[in-house]
């Protein structure tokens, strides 16, 4: 069953139209929701008006002042309110001030026109620069969401004595994850027996974040919030955060006017409003002896956080610990800051701060190599982790790591040899097309940060139903990566019966437990691990209590559960995450063992670039990596696939475009993804090597493909059009060709 | 102006009549009034093509059509493509080839791709790429969705 390419449990319903997302879903009666947020990026909010020609009295109208228990969303940090009060502080242009709700949609709309509000402005910070300048104290006492450090040795012993001191530095776009279903949230909250019942069902990744958020915002114990998750139209971090706020919205309009309420945002408004990638500057510093052997690395990594904290925090650590790349160097040193600025706050996407520094770093070893005047595959060779070699957490590398063999057939595949040299002669002509081949290795550790995986201590469970199949129970949730499919597959595997007798229940937090969020590319290797123990669990406890006797055959087994629900009522078994013993973690040193493991990869791309308009084309893409055993290669596969298309689209096209902080291309006009006519086959190889943490041995794939593609496709431009100031992302034709006149005009 | 027109229009071969409002868009008629809401809203400006449908024969983003425009129309939605219980060719290989990951862009996708095939019969892949260009996906990079129309192209064969 692991290795199987089974088909996608929900598939036939997305194929027929049949799935139900969260806007399909059809409540009679439901008001419909509209936001009114600010307009300035920072001020006090001194009044609210409401226009003239609106029927206010048919509104429901929330405020602030409404909020019956605590105007603050559960998060890392508890320090974004739902709604900002009269005499508080807005710190951002998208801040949500009043919510409306009304049958008419149409209506909802023209009365959130009619709203206006008055604000004293105050002065803003509106970049990574001013904000650690602290050109103005908007956040604490230092503007600082978060401050990591992690050292080993001490690289200010070497810069003076090392043959080579290289710096530079580096910069990476926000980004938008640009799930295809924007932000939906349908709510009800019924009054019975003199209590409240509050229920969302939305598009959200984590079911368990909007509970916590819910319980906080209305002050209800946990029994009375029900969260529920619908088919989701694609998330990629954007909806792991954001739902625990227009949630409770959702829910707060439901609770005043009693009715259900959908809060469906178009397009514009998630844009405009909804989390990011986190910008990012990196300053990095090596040291080199005369032969390129790493000597020291140090690392100043700063990602702007917004307004509040929302993911910061953990965005943060996993880019500095991912900041020194796949590397060993004896001296290692980071220095990692996530600054408040007064922009609608970034939060989770793809890769989670990893693809900003890991840029940096795959950016720095290329012009490394060519200032040591060496080939960046022989730089990289000299300098890879191996077994046996530690991290700058002091973490050992205890699987048999073979990076160089990862790279090699890379730059096989993609013919890196030949073509650096055929291009050579090529690009010498004269002719507009210039073409360049360059790649990326990096890593991208697997699960929570640090004791993120012991802290929330994931339950999971298998539970058999009257007609003798097994169904899943956990709070795990499909954004389309392939979750129903791969957990039936785990846990058919562990109770050797075929792939039809299971499936997942729908996650509804008044059926599954807490599996903990899907985010972090856990979901394979960490719950399906647990999903594992509790399949075998529920197997073992079929046999002692006589309802099963092995081997069985799948009809033995069906008519085994039948029995058991026929005799019990209820059979359910489950499991919990229990840290490998060696393991360990100190979250105040950051020292020990960051991840459980790594999948490990090359990447490598071929681009032309046409010099009469500066367009980027992407002719070849190779990706290889090592995840572990893959327990579903073409839902595997797709997920390289999609993560390269858009990392692809955050290395050359993607920018978001900011006024005053706020996103003003909030279109998808021009905003640029990828179309099908854009991008090339990528192409997709696995090296399997089974690790002992995951079900079956596999490890997560989830993010790893967003980490590549921004580092080896500017490698692959500076090698088509030489040494450029190439040290950002997004590299769009505008910027390449700024690039490009510093040099031949500058 | 009436407060509201009476639509006819014939919707995966069953004719249909409902009271909707004079600007009223197609999208809105198909998933509201007449409750087909495999059709989806991605951006409502044309430009990601989930809420593709065929207004007599012709593709069209329904949310840049007015519902006046389609009177007396045939339309057809995602809902329409199967046979009862039986997938279409394209469908199955959707199925088969995971050509649909979070699903939002399938319906859409689908039937620009049913289009496409019943225009051109044998794609290249290239002309599958340009075919497929006003339909955005951000979940599978298109390789899986064009090996998908592929199979269904060459009849069930494929990779």
């Amino acid at each position: 069953m692991i290795g199987a390419s089974s088909h996608r449990k929900e598939g036939r319903a997305k194929v027929t139209g049949a799935a139900l997302y969260t806007d399909d879903k059809f409540m009679p009666g439901a008001l419909h929701g509209v936001t009114i947020r600010s307009q300035v990026p920072r001020g006090i909010l001194k009044a609210i008006r409401f226009g003239e020609g609106i029927p206010w009295d048919e509104f429901t109208i929330v405020t602030a002042a409404d909020i019956p228990g605590k105007n603050l969303v559960a998060s890392v940090v508890h320090d974004q309110p739902f709604l900002v009060g009269i005499g508080e502080e807005i710190t951002h242009m998208e801040q949500p001030v009043v919510l409306l709700a009304h049958a008419d949609r149409h209506l909802a709309e023209k009365a959130r026109r009619a709203v206006s509000l008055e604000v004293e402005e105050l002065p803003a910070i509106l970049d990574i620069q001013s904000s650690l300048e602290l050109q103005q104290v908007i956040y604490g006492p230092n503007n600082l969401l978060k401050e990591i450090r992690i050292q080993k040795g001490d690289p200010a012993t070497v810069w003076a004595t090392a043959a080579h001191v290289i710096e530079g530095e580096y910069r990476t776009g926000a980004q938008e994850q640009m799930y295809l279903e924007t932000n939906a949230m349908v709510a009800q909250v019924e009054e019975k027996e003199g209590q409240t019942w509050v229920t969302v069902w939305g598009s959200l990744q984590c079911p368990y974040y909007v509970h916590n958020a819910l319980k906080q915002l209305f002050d209800l114990p946990g029994d009375r919030v029900r969260v529920v998750a619908m088919e989701m139209g694609g998330a990629f971090g954007g909806k792991e955060d954001y739902p625990s706020v227009n949630g409770g919205h959702a829910a707060l309009l439901a609770w005043k006017s009693g009715l259900p309420v959908k809060l469906i945002y178009d397009r514009e408004e998630d844009l405009a409003c909804t989390t990011k990638r986190h910008p990012s500057r990196t300053l990095l510093k090596t040291a080199f002896d005369a032969d390129g052997q790493l000597l020291a690395i140090e690392v100043d990594f700063a990602i702007d956080g917004g307004a509040y904290a929302t993911m910061s925090p953990v965005v943060l650590s996993r880019g500095a610990l991912h900041a020194a790349g796949v590397y060993c160097a004896p001296h290692v040193k980071v220095h990692a800051r996530a600054v408040a600025t007064n922009t609608p706050p970034p939060g989770a996407f793809r890769g989670f701060g990893a693809p900003q520094s890991l840029f940096a770093i795959e950016r720095h070893m290329d012009i490394c190599a060519r200032k040591l005047g060496l080939d960046p595959v022989e730089l990289r060779r000299k300098n890879f982790l191996r077994m046996g070699g530690t991290m700058a957490t002091g973490q050992v590398i205890r699987e048999d790591l073979d990076l160089g063999g990862i790279m090699d057939r890379a730059l096989a595949e993609i013919g890196y040899h030949d073509k650096r040299a055929a291009y050579a002669i090529t690009n010498q002509e004269d002719d507009p097309i210039k073409r360049g081949v360059g790649f990326s290795v990096f890593m991208h550790g697997c699960g929570f940060t640090g004791s993120g995986e012991s802290y929330l201590a994931s339950v999971a469970g298998v539970e058999g139903l009257a007609d003798g199949t097994v169904s899943i129970l956990a709070a795990s949730t499909e954004m389309g990566q392939g979750k129903n499919t791969v957990f039936s597959q785990i846990v058919a595997e562990a109770l050797k019966v075929p792939f039809d007798l299971v499936d997942v229940a729908q996650v509804d937090t008044d059926h599954v437990p807490n599996s903990g969020p899907t985010v972090a590319s856990r979901s394979t290797m960490m719950v399906g691990r647990i999903l594992e123990d509790a399949a075998i669990g529920f197997k073992q406890a079929l046999v002692q209590q006589g309802f099963l006797k092995e081997p069985y055959t799948a009809e033995e087994f069906r008519a085994g559960v039948q029995r058991a629900v026929e005799t019990l009522g209820s059979v359910k078994c489950y499991g919990q995450y229990h840290k490998p013993a060696n393991i360990t973690w100190n979250d105040a040193t950051y020292q020990g063992d960051a991840y459980p493991t790594y999948s490990w990869a090359c990447y490598a791309a071929d681009v032309a670039v046409d010099l009469d308009i500066f367009e980027v084309k992407v002719e070849d893409f190779v990706t290889v990596q090592e995840v572990g055993r893959v327990v579903n290669p073409r839902l595997a596969a797709g997920q390289i696939e999609g993560g390269v298309a858009q990392g692809i689209g955050w290395g050359l096209w993607e920018e978001v475009t900011t006024k005053q902080g706020r996103m003003i291309n909030n279109q998808m006009t021009n905003y640029i993804i990828p179309t099908s006519a854009d991008l090339p086959r990528i192409r997709v190889t696995f090296l399997e090597n089974a690790h002992p943490a995951g079900p079956g041995g596999a490890k997560g794939i989830g993010e790893l493909p967003m980490d590549g593609p921004g580092p080896a496709l500017v490698n692959a431009l500076e090698a088509a059009l030489g040494p450029l100031r190439l040290d950002e992302v997004p590299m769009t034709p505008e910027r390449l060709l700024a690039r490009w006149e510093e040099v031949s005009h500058g | 102006m009436a407060d509201h027109i009476t639509l006819r229009m014939k919707v995966n071969g069953e004719d249909r009549s409902v009271e909707v409002h004079p600007f009223a868009r197609l999208l809105d008629v198909l998933r509201e009034d007449l409750r087909l809401t495999g059709t989806k809203e991605g951006c409502g400006e044309g430009e990601c093509g989930a809420c593709t449908v065929l207004v007599d024969g012709r593709v069209v983003n329904s949310c840049l059509v007015p519902a006046a425009q389609v009177q007396g129309s045939e339309i057809v939605t995602v809902e329409g493509l199967a046979k009862g219980d039986e997938l279409s060719p394209l469908q199955a290989a959707f199925v088969a080839h995971n050509g649909a990951q979070c699903g939002f862009c399938t319906p859409g996708m689908l039937v620009a791709a049913t289009d496409l095939l019943n225009r051109c019969p044998n794609p290249t892949e290239d002309a599958v790429r340009e075919g497929l260009a006003g339909n955005l996906c951000r979940c599978t990079g298109y390789s899986k969705i064009l090996d998908a129309v592929h199979t269904a192209a060459s009849g069930g064969e494929g990779k």
